[in-house]
């Protein structure tokens, strides 16, 4: 059924669908609503879960790690400082093989203190070994945490998901979602059955110390697992598709515009709405100009990427996060893509908008574009205050 | 199958090993329908190096300070499957991973009510990495991190009161044990597993490695602690206090010379008087001199 939800209500509803067992969460903004909202739903009996209100984010995120370990369907929320602070566990998670579903409501990074979005958390995680995918609408939103638990659970996967959502851009905003039957959930998304759990009627050992002789192959297992993701994402996409109608493509990337496109825009997220309608714009004068949205950051999908953009004389890159001291994190990849290649862009200029949440209007946008008709950049920063560039400290 | 063994032989501790012993006694009064989470530490590394598992119960460890947090969601899962009823789950970890590392999921674990045993193993150092002061480690004790040199006696503060401060949470149940006191041990164990909601306790392990006596020598040193008054074994049931382990106290210095942690104060009178007083303040507290005291 269509309706007109907060970001957050409506992500709290696609969980509730998807019955975990066990939901534990530490309050932070901008995902607290999404956690109201699902202690609101157990209150009201309209779930039955356990819903452990945590003294952490560390506990948190322990807590489910527990609940899953014990066989029990489990989410998690966090966002910004709280995500950092479950980042010792958000590793031992996905080491342990549970399949964790985690919405991030994306924020910055302090210091300085900022609550508004950029990308820079989820980023921050993007070698912990979780799969990440990044919404760009609220309908992205609720689809991509069914699509997590069915991809993480099933039997060839076992890793957690990260969904991860632009903090108050999309949890605080309200759009037209088709919030989908329980029925539909149920046949798209069956009760987990985990391959191992914590039993007392079959008693097991889970996470051992692994010595230089065992150790690496537990890392290895993981990477070749993030393979048969890429290879996997597709086929839920159908799967998806046959029972909800919506058709996500290969759930890698999304393409739009970008068979003739002679500048294409790589992005992630909610930006690409921006995008789009630039694009759309632009489009409309008779400019050949194209979006290559990313959805799964984790794997990242080198192959399709590399598909997408060999034809493609010109390609911007925008991040919202920054490795601080290195080229930014989705330009690193979308360069990556083309090692050993034939075919290339000629330009690939690299930009990061939007830290903190400084508006990245239609016109930061076209500012992109134009830049690329400049001389490649490897890094640049959009909308900077030249003002406040100048200002002096100390001495 | 017929395996009554819970904490198997084979596994890799020390000759000694106070909290190896301890552990064994633990899972063997809670029996098969338990779950174990266990922090990082000495335990969890001498009794789960892959491909080899010492434990014949469900057991799980993640991290060095959640054992509490993760046994919280293993306890909801356990409600959610309707399985609790029949299933006891215990949180166990070193004196590190309770009272400092981990001290926050343990309050949270306890002020939240999940029906869990935290057991804290007191062996009163960082023992696996090499015997660095923590938060339980007594007042002038020599470890590597305290050491005792021209400016200092060894570790400057006494124990937190981890006892106490887990009976501030309000919980049905507080107890402290000995591995010298092996029915006292399991009949705590006992209780608290059958008392509802959270409880917490603390058994003194001796550790020769760490504490610088004899393997042979645990059991008698564990004692030792007890009858000086520097380790009261007591218990709390809804912040009462309802036993203590009575005794005639012997001077400090029978348990000190035990071990070569305090070998430093054995010549040092003033050190030793400040020692005399810590035991002293125990023996007041919890009221354990025989003679003076009815029994409860």
């Amino acid at each position: 059924m269509k309706e007109l939800l907060e970001g957050s209500r409506a992500v709290a509803e696609a969980v509730k669908l998807c019955k975990p067992g066990v939901i534990s969460a530490y309050p932070i903004t901008p995902q607290t609503h999404i956690v109201e909202e699902l202690a609101q739903i157990v209150a009201n009996a309209e779930l039955d879960a356990q819903f452990v209100n945590v003294e952490s984010e560390h506990s948190a995120a322990s807590v489910v790690l527990g609940g899953e370990a014990a066989g029990v369907r489990s989410y998690t929320a966090s966002s910004s400082q709280g995500l950092l602070l479950m980042g010792e566990v958000i590793f031992n998670i996905a080491g342990m093989r549970l399949p964790v579903v985690l919405t991030d409501a994306n924020r910055s990074i302090s210091a300085p203190i900022n609550i508004w979005n950029d990308q820079q958390d989820s980023i921050a995680l993007r070698d912990a070994g979780w799969i990440q995918l990044y919404a760009e609408n609220n309908q992205e939103s609720v689809d991509f945490h069914f699509i997590a638990y069915r991809l993480g659970e099933d039997k060839n996967i076992m890793l957690p998901v990260m969904v991860c959502m632009d903090g108050f851009i999309l949890t605080h905003g309200l759009e037209v979602v088709d919030m989908p039957e329980q029925e539909k959930v149920d046949k798209f998304l069956p009760a987990y059955k985990p391959l191992y759990k914590l039993d007392t009627a079959e008693p097991m050992s889970l996470g051992l110390l692994a010595g230089p002789d065992y150790y690496m192959e537990t890392r290895y297992a993981i990477q070749e697992t993030m393979d048969k993701v890429l290879d996997m994402l597709p086929k839920i996409s159908a799967e998806f598709k046959g029972v909800f109608g919506r058709d996500y493509k290969d759930l890698l990337v999304e393409e739009y515009m970008t068979k003739d496109a002679e500048k294409v825009i790589v992005a992630m997220g909610s930006v690409c709405g921006t995008i789009k309608e630039v694009i759309d714009e632009q489009r409309a004068k008779g400019k050949k100009v194209g979006l290559l949205k990313i959805i799964s950051f984790r794997p990242f999908p080198y192959e399709r990427v590399y598909e997408a953009l060999k034809n493609v004389p010109k390609v911007a890159v925008l991040d919202k996060s920054v490795s601080l001291g290195a080229h930014a994190p989705i330009a690193t990849e979308i360069k990556t893509a083309f090692c050993g290649k034939k075919k290339m862009p000629k330009v690939i200029s690299s930009f990061v908008a939007g830290l903190g949440g400084r508006d990245i209007t239609l016109e930061s946008v076209r500012e992109v574009l134009r830049r690329l008709n400049q001389r490649e950049v490897c890094l640049d920063f959009i909308d900077l205050k030249p003002e406040l560039l100048k200002e002096q400290y100390g001495e | 199958m017929e395996n009554n063994i819970l904490l198997k032989p084979g596994h890799t501790a020390c000759a000694g090993c106070g909290q190896a012993i301890a552990a064994k006694l633990v899972i063997e009064a809670a029996g098969a329908n338990t779950i174990v989470v266990n922090n990082t530490g000495c335990l969890e590394v001498f009794t789960t190096a892959f491909p080899e598992t010492a434990w014949n119960v469900p057991w799980i460890h993640s991290l060095f300070e959640n054992a509490a947090a993760v046994a919280s969601g293993v306890e909801s899962a356990l409600k959610y499957l309707g399985k609790k009823e029949t299933t006891n789950v215990i949180a166990q970890a070193g004196d590190g991973g309770t009272a400092d590392i981990g001290l926050q999921a343990l309050s949270g674990m306890l002020e939240r009510g999940h029906d869990i045993l935290y057991v804290c193993y007191d062996n009163e150092a960082y023992m696996n990495t090499g015997v660095q002061r923590s938060g339980l480690t007594p007042f002038d004790t020599n470890t590597t991190t305290s050491p005792i040199g021209t400016k200092s006696t060894g570790n400057q503060r006494p124990k937190k009161p981890m006892p106490e401060i887990a009976n501030a949470h309000g919980i049905p149940y507080v107890a402290t044990a000995s591995v010298a006191f092996i029915p006292d041990l399991q009949r705590k164990v006992k209780k608290a597993i059958a008392t509802k909601g959270p409880k917490y306790m603390q058994i003194h392990v001796p550790c020769p490695l760490g504490w610088r006596h004899e393997p042979g020598a645990t059991v008698t040193v564990a004692r030792m602690a007890v009858e000086t008054g520097l380790y009261p074994l007591f218990e709390y049931e809804n912040g009462v206090l309802i036993s203590k382990r009575q005794i005639a106290p012997k001077p400090v210095q029978e348990y000190l010379k035990l071990q070569g942690r305090f070998k430093h104060l054995l010549n040092n009178p003033d050190q030793l008087k400040l020692v005399q007083e810590v035991a002293d303040n125990n023996i007041k507290k919890y009221g354990l001199k025989a003679e003076a005291q009815q029994q409860v």
